[in-house]
């Protein structure tokens, strides 16, 4: 509409309020036949509250005048028309088009005012309690006329046994069944069809899921459909990115070596890889807040906290939940390892509280105990990224020594995925944090990267 | 399983998500120390504190006030209206406030009202009504009205789980004389959908709550006559099973709508509407009200009892029905 056209455009009496109902031009500032560019002042219109110009709706030329000036009509009638080949309209303008407005001209938008009106209800006839007869027959029920229609019946040939002789259902749909329809008076098609019909469906219904040969049907739990919810939302939210990194895991398979037995007898707790990666990338969060933040309506949050997401798969596919460790930026390896073990074990066994499923700020994934290498997680919402772990896999890695010379070794390679929210996250953004994550874990020391 | 009166259903419900949510909190008149009018919570204020069963001043205002504050903050609050009939005081609060804030703004209202409604123990105009239609006609309300025991459960977890303002109309009626197999464990009864209470192919009676009963003693009497007569219960009126009910007047072909609440612009008039704009075509009987009439509930006993829809009024509007 606001590029120079042949296609007409109408100019229509704005709204000028929500009360406002009828407006009157004062004066056109431009005559039938002139040229006028988009948003150029076009009328001035007079109304109740305001008198005010109205720029043209789009570039082109002024074909037709409808509204003189001193006329009062309503809101939404046609003034004018730009372009268009109702008048003798010259040549379009030649030179380019005119830059896109800024806002769109309101004059375009031929707005009714939302009156509801309101509905005196009219008194109501005395109702009519018997089943009179009408016409040339007697009485016939909206569903024996239906059936009588289906089956090329004529009611009124029917002996019936309702209130005052009325052919009721259950009368006609005994001739439909019995087959004979002797009583039809019109000899038509359908008539062939009436001893095939079913009596007592009418008309197809539709039927509730049913289950096939070889399929079995379970009720839908209600941690299935908070997933299934849940999972579906996020898509429809965020916008979901990938990236990728490889981590060369060879300081951390020494470190866990190192630490397993102590950890494990003098604290009882496994220092998975999990917890390795789970400390490094709480770390590695402090300098990327948005990975840890959170778009929220027209705000951007961030905290000086993390609450990490650990995800829990329970037992045989039954369903998947994340209990979140609460100020993890405040743990040590230790206490990462054994916030995991605590939350892991409580999601197995039902025990966990409300609390301990609510507030995440980041979550981490670990598919990897099967293997698999790589994955797209959906994002727990409203969270702005998840990161997936992966196998831990040998496999032959160029390694250059110090006098630069390359070589192949074998060493420990994880995968890790960061998916994010590419509204709050920037790609480059969720590089640099895969890449401090990685420098953390492969310069792993002491109790951090 | 354990057969539990309707009213140990829905002190089972509470205490199961009380138990299970700390979020759960209940308010409401008396509903403390005295444990509730009808004793609902009786034994609720020592097992979970009186910052969980909080005893409200008589300000019906300020208690769906507070549970509305209280749910926008995160928790999920059950208000005790002592008896249905309060529930106007709280009027702006509900239909103003709750039932608007999730088209105004988005943030869920989760909390449930539960409403003891219902005559039948000449209780009078003030303490009988049941007045499910006029919230049902508030856009963003949503209102169940249980007949079982195990109903009275389900949809009570049910109606503590919805993101929406829920009333939860339980009929004082039926709180010590329905008995019924209650599942010990937590499940839920999906709002919206109805239940059928007796199986019937001739007349359809749709209704709800105490109702249930009324229906079913009219419909074993039609049986003696030949005539089989199916009872729907539906369970919730706002959102309500229009499938349900639509399937069973299709089988059918004559539909009687039955409700204690008073006849114009209840909310079988909505039902009867809509069948008659859905399916016309497979109606053989114009659809058929029974409802109390429009006045006040009486005090009076035998006033009462000719209010009240009873079991004498529905086997005539039947008989009339499968004489059509």
């Amino acid at each position: 509409m606001i590029v120079a056209t042949e296609i007409a455009v109408d100019v229509v009496m704005p709204q000028m309020g929500v009360s406002i109902s009828e407006g009157t031009v004062t004066k056109w500032l431009k005559r039938e036949g002139e040229q006028i560019e988009a948003d150029e002042p076009l009328l001035e219109i007079s109304t109740d509250k305001v008198d005010t110009e109205v720029p043209s709706p789009a570039s082109g030329t002024l074909v037709q005048i409808f509204v003189q000036e001193g006329e009062t009509v309503d809101v939404g009638t046609k003034l004018g028309q730009i372009g268009g080949s109702a008048g003798a309209a010259p040549a379009p303008a030649p030179e380019a088009a005119p830059a896109p407005a800024p806002t769109p001209p309101p004059v375009s938008v031929p707005a009714q005012a939302p009156v509801p009106e309101p509905v005196a209800e009219a008194p109501a006839p005395a109702p009519q309690p018997v089943a009179e007869p009408s016409g040339n027959g007697k009485f016939v029920s909206p569903v024996v006329a239906r059936i009588a229609s289906e089956h090329g019946i004529d009611p009124n040939q029917i002996p019936g046994t309702g209130r005052g002789g009325r052919v009721t259902k259950q009368d006609i749909l005994a001739v439909v069944e019995s087959g004979a329809s002797p009583t039809a008076t019109a000899p038509s098609a359908p008539q062939a069809e009436a001893p095939a019909a079913p009596p007592q469906a009418p008309r197809p219904q539709p039927q509730a899921a049913a289950a096939q040969t070889g399929e079995q049907v379970e009720p839908v739990s209600a941690m299935r459909r908070g997933i299934a919810e849940h999972m579906r939302r996020s898509l429809d939210t965020a916008a979901h990115v990938t990236s990728a990194i490889e981590v060369d895991m060879s300081k951390i398979v020494a470190a866990r070596a190192a630490l397993k037995k102590e950890f494990q007898s003098a604290y009882g707790v496994n220092p998975t890889y999990l917890a390795f990666v789970a400390r490094a990338a709480t770390d590695t969060l402090k300098d990327y807040p948005y990975v840890n933040g959170e778009l929220r309506g027209d705000s951007i949050v961030t905290r000086n906290y993390v609450n990490l997401g650990i995800a829990v798969e329970l037992a045989d596919g039954k369903g998947l939940i994340v209990p979140v460790i609460r100020n993890a930026e405040g743990l040590n390896l230790l206490g990462v390892a054994r916030g995991i073990a605590d939350i892991a074990s409580r999601a197995r066994d039902k025990k966990l509280l409300p609390d301990d499923v609510q507030g995440g700020t980041f979550t981490i994934t670990n598919p990897g105990g099967y293997g698999t290498f790589h994955g797209t997680p959906v994002i727990n919402q409203p969270q702005s990224a998840i990161l997936g772990t992966y196998a831990l896999v040998k496999r032959p890695w160029v390694v250059t020594d110090e006098d630069g010379n390359d070589a192949i070794a074998i060493k420990p390679i994880m995968n890790i995925t960061l998916t994010y929210d590419h509204r709050l996250v920037d790609g480059a953004y969720a590089g640099r944090f895969l890449r401090d994550l990685r420098e953390r874990l492969e310069n792993w020391e002491g109790d951090g990267g | 399983m354990a057969e539990l009166t309707y009213l140990q259903a829905i002190s089972d419900a509470l205490r199961t998500e009380m138990r299970r949510d700390k979020r759960v909190f209940l308010i409401g008149e008396d509903v403390g120390v005295y444990g509730g009018a009808f004793k609902v919570s009786l034994g609720f204020q020592e097992e979970f504190g009186p910052w969980r069963v909080i005893d409200a001043p008589l300000a019906e205002t300020a208690i769906i006030g507070a549970c509305t504050g209280a749910s926008m903050m995160g928790l999920r609050p059950v208000a005790e209206m002592q008896f249905a009939d309060f529930v106007s005081c709280a009027w702006d609060q509900l239909v103003t406030v709750a039932a608007k804030q999730r088209w105004r703004v988005g943030t869920p209202v989760p909390i449930v009202v539960r409403l003891p409604s219902g005559g039948g123990f000449s209780g009078g105009p003030f303490h009988s009504q049941n007045p499910e239609s006029s919230f049902a006609h508030v856009p963003g309300l949503k209102c169940v009205c249980p007949a079982t025991p195990e109903d009275a459960k389900g949809l009570l977890i049910s109606a503590i789980e919805d993101p929406s303002p829920v009333l939860y109309f339980e009929h004082k009626h039926l709180y010590r004389r329905i008995k019924g197999e209650v599942p010990e464990e937590r499940y839920t009864v999906p709002i919206g959908k109805a239940r059928t209470h007796r199986l019937g192919k001739d007349i359809s009676v749709i209704t709800w709550g105490a109702m249930v009963y009324t229906a079913d003693e009219a419909a074993q009497q039609l049986e003696n006559d030949g005539v089989s007569v199916e009872v729907v219960d539906l369970r919730s009126v706002m959102p309500w099973d229009k499938a349900a009910v639509l399937d069973s007047v299709r089988k059918t072909s004559k539909v009687l709508v039955l409700h204690e609440d008073t006849r114009t612009g209840g909310f079988g008039a909505e039902i009867a509407a809509t069948i008659a704009e859905e399916a016309f075509e497979d109606l053989d009987a114009p659809v058929k009200r029974i409802a109390a009439p429009d006045t006040p509930v009486p005090f009076s006993p035998p006033l009462e009892k000719a209010f009240i829809p009873q079991v004498e009024d529905v086997v005539a509007g039947l008989r009339d029905l499968a004489g059509y």
